[in-house]
């Protein structure tokens, strides 16, 4: 049985699938990192799979920049976190309602 | 076969891992299930000819944002099992779950019934070396990922690359701000008494 382009792109769907779930789902703002690190995963993946049915190197190229961005993105948002964690002592996503009015 | 052994392995065990990542109560487990599926990522990176990519991917996500979220995570009361507060859980499960089975079935439909690629196409930065003959007998290049993605990426994506390098250089100036303010005075050592008279001035 030979694996091809579409299996690994219906599984880095279902990657970002679960990721969506999460998202959706999670009200802890830590968790809900997580749930975005997945999210940016899913896509290398599909980037890395295409990039390997073309012969083309972009794909890579591309999931390169993706996780540079995803490490940029935790440094910056944990840091974020963290000052807000401080100030009130909880990380829920319900308590950021400062500019409800 | 080999593949296809290796690429359902990978698929269970990563998919189950990051299902635990969204659904786990306690965050430690969380991101432990986190670290399991990112490193089984990286297989798919292997198996797909991008071997670069997958040493790059266990290095900066197994390596450094696991590392940067256990930190960040010793600020957080890890212990405690995280409340979910949904108002209406079942249905809220319910959407998501419709959701994501729609982007499934949009992105894979199309896929499935029609092939995305077709022979004869060429490649804009052709990813394997050519092949070489010696003598009448042809070889391929066996290493040869790592070389290929450094042309590139020092020719043609040399400007994102630097772009890239500045993005994390305020990315780490920033985060360095952001964490290390009044990184003197911990709010756990300091009891109740002094962390509301801190609040108040």
């Amino acid at each position: 049985m030979e694996i091809t382009l579409t299996h690994y792109l219906v599984v880095a769907t279902l990657m970002f699938a679960i990721g969506l779930v999460g998202v959706i789902r999670r009200k802890n703002l830590l968790l809900l990192f997580f749930a975005t690190e997945i999210l940016l995963n899913a896509v290398n993946v599909g980037l890395a799979a295409i990039s390997k049915a073309y012969g083309d190197l972009t794909g890579q190229m591309f999931a390169f920049f993706i996780i540079a961005i995803a490490a940029s993105e935790v440094a910056v948002g944990l840091g974020l976190l963290i000052v807000w964690y401080k100030r009130k002592g909880r990380i829920d996503l319900d308590d950021l309602t400062t500019m409800n009015g | 076969m080999f593949e296809a052994f290796a690429f359902y392995f990978f698929s269970v065990v990563v998919l189950v891992s990051f299902i635990i990542t969204v659904m786990a109560k306690n965050a430690l487990h969380s991101m432990s299930a986190l670290a399991v599926g990112m490193i089984m990522i990286s297989g798919y990176f292997f198996l797909l000819n991008a071997d670069f990519l997958g040493v790059v991917q266990i290095i900066v996500y197994s390596g450094a944002i696991m590392a940067i979220y256990g930190f960040g995570m010793m600020f957080f009361d890890t212990i405690k099992d995280v409340k979910e507060v949904n108002p209406s859980s079942r249905l809220v499960f319910l959407l998501s779950g419709l959701s994501a089975l729609l982007v499934v079935v949009i992105i894979a439909t199309p896929l499935i019934s029609e092939p995305l690629v077709t022979e004869g196409m060429k490649a804009f930065h052709p990813m394997m070396a050519e092949t070489f003959t010696i003598d009448g007998a042809v070889y391929t290049e066996a290493v040869k990922n790592a070389e290929t993605v450094g042309m590139v990426l020092f020719t043609k994506y040399l400007v994102p690359f630097e772009v890239a390098a500045i993005m994390l250089l305020v990315a780490m100036i920033a985060g360095i701000i952001l964490a290390g303010k009044k990184m003197d005075e911990s709010i756990t050592l300091m009891s109740e008494q002094e962390i509301l008279e801190k609040e108040q001035a």
